[in-house]
């Protein structure tokens, strides 16, 4: 059930916000954490969805917000490419169950990235296919946006970069 | 389903990544298992609170060990508890012969000593569940062959 995921959740940010005073420490704990998750979970979401190879930066951030956002939390974000090289993209949430009984960030904390787990889940996943690429957060409503929204950068494979020394 | 694989891993990733703050921290490995238990509880005071909000009222100490290792336990782990023993002076034994949270590591002596790390917070959660339906009480795991634990 998925309250019982989200209570989880919720624990493991208060206990993390007692261990570490700063807020960076939290979300740095938190994205490690995820990354940890996430190149686990791709191996689970593979052998449950048997989607077949993407081949295209764009294809993977669909397949990422369709298919998996929808297995593992319930919602699907939307997409949108956000610049003309085609490795930026975003993901737009208008419903995230993570903070379903969170009412609003505590004023000491005002820079915590509550859902940090889900970037460093995304990271890690990607990287098991061999896609390195940045996370994070562009907006947060618990901060005060009107969405949250997640911001995925595919980087350069290293392949390439070996070429250009070359 | 899917759900599930989720906070297994959550739970497993929980574990690993406070041992692992102790060991280069200051911390001993006791705290880590309260702070486990402590995060258990909360979670546990919460979740019943929703399970049995439409339920009725529970008429005696059995009943609630009865919707314990039924309800709550389904809900949760997706399966009942296998056996409950008691002493009927206050003392319940709670059998799971499968118990998921231990179900992916292998069943050999070699991890037996890890164990207890991943009940924690499993202890906690009842022991939560309890304190809000009334009874105080103290809840301990032992694991002598994984996967099976009480």
């Amino acid at each position: 059930s998925r309250e019982l995921l989200v209570l989880t959740y919720g624990a493991l940010v208060a206990q993390l916000c007692k261990d570490y005073e700063k807020d960076e420490d939290v979300n740095t704990c938190l994205d490690r954490m995820g990354y940890g998750i996430g190149v686990r979970l791709i191996d689970d979401f593979l052998a449950r969805s048997a989607v077949k190879k993407c081949h295209s930066y764009s294809e993977t951030a669909d397949v990422i917000a369709q298919v998996a956002f929808k297995m593992y939390l319930g919602v699907t974000p939307s997409v949108s490419c956000s610049s003309a090289a085609g490795n930026e993209f975003s993901l737009i949430l208008d419903k995230n169950p993570l903070v379903d009984f969170v009412e609003e960030l505590p004023a000491e904390r005002a820079s915590l990235c509550y859902c940090n787990l889900l970037c460093g889940v995304i990271r890690g996943a990607l990287e098991m296919v061999h896609l390195a690429a940045e996370v994070t957060f562009l907006q947060d409503r618990l901060k005060g946006d009107a969405v949250t929204e997640i911001g995925i950068t595919f980087l350069r494979k290293a392949e390439d970069r070996k070429h250009k020394r070359n | 389903m899917a759900d599930e694989a989720l906070f297994l891993l959550l739970h497993n990733e929980m574990v690993a990544g406070l041992y692992r703050a102790a060991e280069q921290g200051e911390g001993e490995n006791g705290r880590c298992t309260t702070k486990l238990e402590s995060m258990g509880f909360r979670v546990g005071q919460g979740l019943i609170e929703r399970f049995t909000k439409d339920t009725a009222r529970f008429k005696d100490e059995l009943d609630i060990m009865k919707f314990i290792c039924k309800d709550f336990w389904t809900t949760v782990f997706k399966k009942q508890i296998d056996n409950l023993r008691t002493n009927h002076q206050g003392i319940y034994v709670l059998q799971d012969n499968k118990f998921r949270l231990l179900t992916q590591m292998s069943a050999g002596k070699q991890y037996l000593e890890h164990a207890p790390k991943y009940l924690a917070f499993t202890c906690g959660l009842i022991r939560g569940g309890l304190l809000n339906l009334g009874i105080k009480s103290i809840v301990t795991a032992e694991v002598s062959s994984m996967p099976a634990c009480k």
